[in-house]
Order: C-alpha cells, then sequence, then structure tokens
C-alpha cells in the first residue's frame, strides 16, 4: 500500500530514498505504466521517488558527439528536440509514435526502457543508436548497454527499487551515417506496435561500413539482426542487396501468435518490408 | 498513511488541499475541489476523457499522481471559460455541432486549448495530433476537427483585434 511520494531534487537523494527504503521505495518517472501496474497489483511500492524535479535529468544534451537523454525526458521532449531530429532521427520517430500526446507529455524515453516492454519503441530505436544506460545506485554508476536492459519479457535488469537510470546516451550521427524508425500498427495513435524496426547505417562512398538493426517484438526485447548486419558489411548500397538484407534479418525473428499483433506468420511475412524501407530511410538520410 | 499538503495553481488560483500519496489528480479535481467538468472514462489513459493541461501540456489526469501537481499550473475545463463568457473551442464546438453526448468534450477542448495556445494556425495533421488520444464515440471526428478550426480562426481574429487596439 503506497503510503508516501517524494519530490527529491538530486540524483544523491533519490538514492539516499531508496538505499533507506530497503526495497520499499521506488522510482517513479511519468508513471503512466508503472501506476497501471501498481494498481493491477504487478508491482508494489510503499513509497514512490519521482524524478521528474531533478535538474540534471531533465537535459538533453550533445557534449564530445555524444547525445544524453536525461531520465526525465519526456517522449514529446525527445520527438520535438532539434538536435535529436538532427542526429539521432530514429529516437524521434520512435518517441513520436508513443501512445498519444497526453501519454508522451508525462512519459519518459527512459521509463520506456525501464519498463521493458519488448516493443517499447523508443527502446527499439536506441538499441540502433547503440545507446547505453547509466544507472545509478548506493556503489557508484554502471553502464549497460541498452540491448542488456532486459532481463525477461516486462522485466527490466534494473530493480527501480534500489538503482535509478539517470540516462542514455549515444553518438550523435556523423555526416555519412543516418538512423530511422518504422512501424506498424494497427492504428495511427494509441495503438501498440505490431511490429517495429529501426535502423542505423554509416556508409563509406557506395559501401555500407557497418548497420545497425534492431526488431520487435520478436523476442524478449528488442532483437538484433547480426546475419543482416554482418551481410551488409562492406556490401554496396544498393536496391537489391538492402532486399536481400532484409530477407536475412528476418531470420533472426521469432514473433509469437498474438490476438493484439497479429499472427506469427504475418509478421514473419511483412517483417522484411519494414527492415527494408527502414534501411532506405537510413540510407538517403546519411547520403544527404 | 501520510497526508499531504498539494499547493498548486487550479485555474490560476492558488489551491491547497490534503492528498493521500496514491490518489490521482483526476480524483483530487473531480471529488474534492469538486470540480466535475473533468471526466473519468477509461482511467488507464486510453480515452483522453480526463484531459487537463499542466504547465501548458495536455495531460490524463488519471494517470498523474495528484503529488505530481505540486507548485504546478493546473487548467480545468471550468477554467478556460463558462456561460458568462466562453472560451472560443466551446463556442465552436457548440455551434458546430461538434458535441453530442458531451463526455469527452471536456478532454477534447482541453487537448485542442493546450494546441492552440501554442500554434493559433495549425494544420489539419497537427490537429489531428493533439486530438489522436481523445476518443469521441458519438460525433466522428470531423465535426470535432471543424469546430478546433473555426475556434482558432476566432483566437487569430482576437488576436489581430488586440494588437490594433495596442497600437492605438
Amino acid at each position: 500500500m503506497l503510503q508516501d511520494y517524494l519530490l527529491p531534487e538530486s540524483v544523491a537523494d533519490a538514492i539516499e530514498v531508496l538505499k533507506s527504503g530497503n526495497g520499499q521505495a521506488r522510482i517513479i518517472a511519468g508513471g503512466t505504466d508503472l501506476l497501471l501496474d501498481i494498481a493491477d497489483g504487478k508491482k508494489e511500492a510503499v513509497c514512490l521517488v519521482d524524478i521528474t524535479r531533478i535538474p540534471e535529468l531533465k537535459k538533453i544534451t550533445l557534449e564530445d558527439g555524444v547525445i544524453r537523454v536525461g531520465a526525465a525526458v519526456t517522449h514529446n521532449q525527445a520527438a520535438k528536440s532539434e538536435l535529436i531530429n538532427e542526429k539521432a532521427f530514429a529516437l524521434a520517430q520512435a518517441a513520436r509514435s508513443v501512445g498519444s500526446l497526453q501519454i508522451r507529455n508525462s512519459g519518459t524515453v527512459v521509463g520506456n526502457v525501464v519498463n521493458a516492454q519488448p516493443a517499447a519503441d523508443t527502446a527499439v530505436a536506441l538499441v540502433a543508436l547503440g545507446a547505453v544506460a547509466e544507472i545509478a545506485s548506493p556503489g557508484g554508476v554502471d553502464l549497460v548497454p541498452v540491448e542488456k536492459m532486459y532481463a525477461g519479457i516486462g522485466k527490466s535488469a534494473v530493480d527501480s527499487t534500489a538503482r535509478l537510470v539517470t540516462g542514455v546516451k549515444f553518438p550523435a550521427r556523423s555526416k555519412n551515417q543516418g538512423s530511422a524508425f518504422v512501424r506498424l500498427a494497427q492504428r495511427r495513435a494509441l495503438a501498440l506496435p505490431m511490429l517495429n524496426v529501426a535502423v542505423m547505417v554509416s556508409l563509406e562512398e557506395d559501401r555500407f561500413q557497418w548497420v545497425r538493426i534492431a526488431m520487435a517484438p520478436v523476442g524478449p526485447g528488442p532483437v538484433r539482426a547480426t546475419g543482416a548486419e554482418e551481410f551488409l558489411r562492406g556490401a554496396a548500397v544498393d536496391p537489391e542487396v538492402i532486399k536481400k538484407a532484409a530477407r536475412e534479418a528476418a531470420v533472426q525473428a521469432d514473433p509469437r501468435d498474438s490476438a493484439l499483433r497479429g499472427s506469427r506468420e504475418y509478421r514473419l511475412a511483412v517483417l522484411p518490408v519494414l527492415v527494408r524501407r527502414a534501411l532506405e530511410m537510413a540510407v538517403a538520410q546519411a547520403k544527404r | 498513511m501520510t497526508t499531504k499538503l498539494l499547493k498548486f495553481t487550479l485555474n490560476g488560483e492558488m489551491t491547497e488541499v490534503a492528498v493521500s500519496p496514491s490518489d490521482m489528480l483526476v480524483d483530487v479535481i473531480r471529488d474534492r475541489l469538486n470540480l466535475i467538468g473533468t471526466k473519468k472514462g477509461c482511467g488507464k489513459g486510453e480515452c483522453g476523457a480526463c484531459t487537463v493541461i499542466m504547465n501548458g501540456e495536455a495531460v490524463n489526469s488519471c494517470l498523474v499522481p495528484a503529488m505530481k501537481a505540486m507548485g504546478a499550473a493546473v487548467e480545468t475545463i471550468e477554467g478556460i471559460g463558462g456561460p458568462e463568457k466562453f472560451h472560443p473551442l466551446q463556442e465552436s464546438f457548440m455551434d458546430l455541432g461538434a458535441i453530442q453526448c458531451g463526455f469527452c468534450t471536456p478532454g477534447m477542448i482541453m487537448s485542442s486549448k493546450a494546441l492552440l495556445d501554442k500554434n493559433v494556425n495549425p494544420t489539419s495533421e497537427e490537429v489531428r495530433e493533439a486530438i489522436a488520444g481523445n476518443i469521441c464515440r458519438c460525433t466522428g471526428y470531423v465535426k470535432i476537427e471543424e469546430a478546433v478550426f473555426a475556434a482558432a480562426k476566432k483566437m487569430r481574429e482576437n488576436q489581430i483585434g488586440r494588437d490594433r487596439n495596442e497600437q492605438f
């Protein structure tokens, strides 16, 4: 039963509350998922520690080519950020796809990752962007790739009663690079993704230098299409090559039959189309 | 359970109310402060009936812990206009048949107001994005969109009128 709600103004204070709470205090950011989980009895908290008043967590910054998105940055702030749109387009597109505007005004990008749903739009984009999460605890700060933030379906590797993810960081794209996010859903708003794909490409003249492809929900968390990534390394930027890579990517997907998200068969059939579109968009951006 | 004293600005007035840590903003607004214009539909952030404007942004008040409003400025449908003087959005919704049962209307108007406060000349795409989180089961959305455009036009004209008055 919830008995207290705190609004600390520094990371140190938030950590201190977690420590003295002994597993009974839990971090809350936007709360758009957490509050429903608490209402349904899926998660418990005696004390909620709201981190959205901590100034350093509210910022999107660029330093030495690295973009950092603080844990209190909402989806809408990320979607509207000029920096994110210019340097990490996949994240801007993913953030724009989440829920409704009201949800995007409350829910945070980092919360989307910590909530650990298999198809969290921004988590898929962050994996493609090569993002790393900063996790603060009484013991210090750990850096964990967003890809490794999933401990199972709907289960985060971060225990929010003991540790606080303060932000995510990833390299800003350089001139020869591009990223993109595409999504298939039943409606254009307030709809869970049936599939979502994010890619980042780095080109060297007419060839792929490297590519990162993240797909969901085709596993517990965003799944990397490492086979297709390997296939594209050094390959020519060519429509046929991209098509072949997209088919290769689907080999690593293992979607389930889902009443909400569509059948396994259908999703395996359309996944290559989404991967191809994402690659084409990212290539177009890299060439601009 | 600890009770907390929530202090915030509600429709322009400093408001203090004792809340429990588990209270949601929609319940405090409706049941404690008796402003029942804000509706509670799904209680899960899916219907938008409970939309209020907090610090300039539309949010689902059913998913906002009351304590998150500490120190914030919150606007509800009661704060933007009433029978003595309606907001242009309220007028347009009535004039253009954008209301049938009315349950979605306060939320629909607050989402629209959050948009028009920032952008008084929105595109169709922007209007649709702004109200995509508000479900109407009566009218469909055409009349609602028309009402938002009509209100935007009125607001632009009022703005021009005010600018002229300031010049003289």
